[in-house]
């Protein structure tokens, strides 16, 4: 994993992009089903919620041009 | 960077006066001071003018890695700064008239301000629009079905001007700034330069691309090849970063070049590999699909939202910034693609003349 910035113990937060990705930061891992780790070059990622990401688990950008609609008003923060 | 070659008697007697000693030869830091007011006046579209925006780009160059054989003092000399002032003014005026056209109307935040507080995913919103009207003829669709490698090159070298110190004029910006849009600009800057790791800084992604078609990669090898309009380009960047009461056009410059981005570097990696280029040419692009959908976000709703929630009359400025940045990434589209569809070179002098 090309990720070495990481601090231990920050709270992460989610942040859910009105009509786009989710974006996470802090101390979290991203991993397959089988628990492998997937690559991640940056601390801060965008997850793919509209589905049509050609580098799927990441966000490409790709949500407004099939005008995803995520239907949630406002941006929600969430410590985990 | 080399000293470039002058493109008329401003930037001749510029480049001319920084050879010498700074704080010497006021008579010609007068005369030119005289000529610079002439020649602004005169000028038909400073946008397009190869003497002025090279003047401009050398008295900008000096407050980032500087010109060789020119002494760093002449940074601060009250002359120059004087110079640049003068340039800067038709200049922002001109960005200003070429956001205006562009928008099809006053590019302000009205709406927004008049139902008070401008809200940052109001104006996350509102940059989206814009980036989403942005309809000219598309630079990133031909790179990826129809250009050859020579024009890949040359598209290459158009991009290095800036490319090459990528996020610097951006950076300007952090120290006037605070809170939310401080951190989200510094977040977004730390990725730029790599998190820490200098091989993956983007400007050092570029230049393996460069590499990768055998050009040059040291700052500022191609800027007597480029014309006037790509100067005009990164001049606008350095004009909204360096001046602090433009800070909001920055943040709104950022932001839309980030909003602008995913897509066309998808299709700038097709055009690379469509020729058979590997991953050392096309990562700079694959690094720019996935970054700058997670800088999209950051710039458009806690940096350019973030600052209009503090600073509201800052509104408009960061439409200008988003607007304008549009208008001239318009323009030195069209200038490549009509050289190209005639069957000629984009650049003022040929590849092997400037390389």
């Amino acid at each position: 994993m090309d990720h070495e910035t990481k601090q231990p113990g920050d709270p992460s937060s989610v942040v859910l992009c009105p009509d786009g990705p989710i974006l996470i930061r802090g101390d979290f891992e991203i991993v397959t089903p089988s628990g492998d780790p997937v690559p991640r070059h940056r601390n801060t990622v965008a997850l793919c919620r509209c589905g049509a990401s050609a580098i799927k688990p990441y966000c490409d950008g790709s949500h407004k041009l099939i005008k995803f609609r995520t239907g949630i008003p406002s941006t929600v923060d969430e410590d985990s | 960077m080399k000293r470039p070659k002058p493109r008329g008697p401003v930037s001749a007697e510029l480049i001319e006066l920084l050879t010498g000693e700074p704080g010497t030869e006021m008579a010609a830091q007068s005369e030119l001071l005289g000529l610079v007011s002439e020649t602004a006046r005169l000028a038909d579209d400073i946008l397009t003018d190869d003497d002025l925006q090279l003047a401009l780009f050398c008295l900008y160059e000096l407050h980032y890695g500087g010109l060789e054989g020119v002494d760093d003092a002449w940074e601060w000399e009250p002359g120059l700064i004087a110079v640049r002032r003068l340039l800067e003014e038709p200049f922002e005026q001109a960005l200003r008239s070429a956001a205006l056209v562009a928008a099809g109307h006053p590019a302000d935040g009205k709406n927004a301000a008049a139902a008070g507080k401008p809200d940052s995913d109001a104006v996350a919103d509102m940059l989206f629009a814009l980036a989403a009207q942005d309809s000219g003829p598309s630079l990133s669709r031909y790179v990826a079905k129809k250009a050859t490698v020579e024009q890949l090159a040359e598209f290459l070298i158009q991009k290095s001007v800036y490319q090459l110190k990528e996020a610097d004029p951006h950076t300007w910006a952090i120290p006037r700034l605070a809170g939310r849009p401080k951190a989200a600009l510094v977040e977004i800057q730390a990725d730029e330069y790599g998190g820490g790791r200098p091989h993956r800084m983007h400007s050092a992604l570029f230049a393996r691309t460069m590499h990768g078609l055998g050009l040059n990669t040291s700052y500022g090898s191609y800027v007597d090849a480029v014309p006037a309009v790509a100067l005009a380009s990164v001049n606008m960047m350095s004009l909204f970063g360096l001046n602090r009461r433009l800070r909001g056009a920055i943040t709104g410059h950022l932001a839309i070049y980030e909003m602008t981005s995913s897509r066309p570097n998808h299709l700038y990696a097709m055009g690379f590999r469509r020729h058979g280029f590997g991953a050392d040419v096309t990562e700079y692009f694959d690094e720019h699909v996935e970054a700058d959908a997670v800088h999209e976000q950051i710039a458009g709703r806690d940096l350019a939202g973030g600052l209009a929630e503090a600073e509201p009359q800052l509104l408009d400025d960061i439409l200008f910034g988003a607007t304008a940045a549009l208008a001239i990434d318009a323009r030195l589209t069209a200038h490549i693609i009509e050289a190209w569809e005639d069957g000629r070179s984009s650049l003022r002098t040929s590849l092997t003349a400037a390389a």
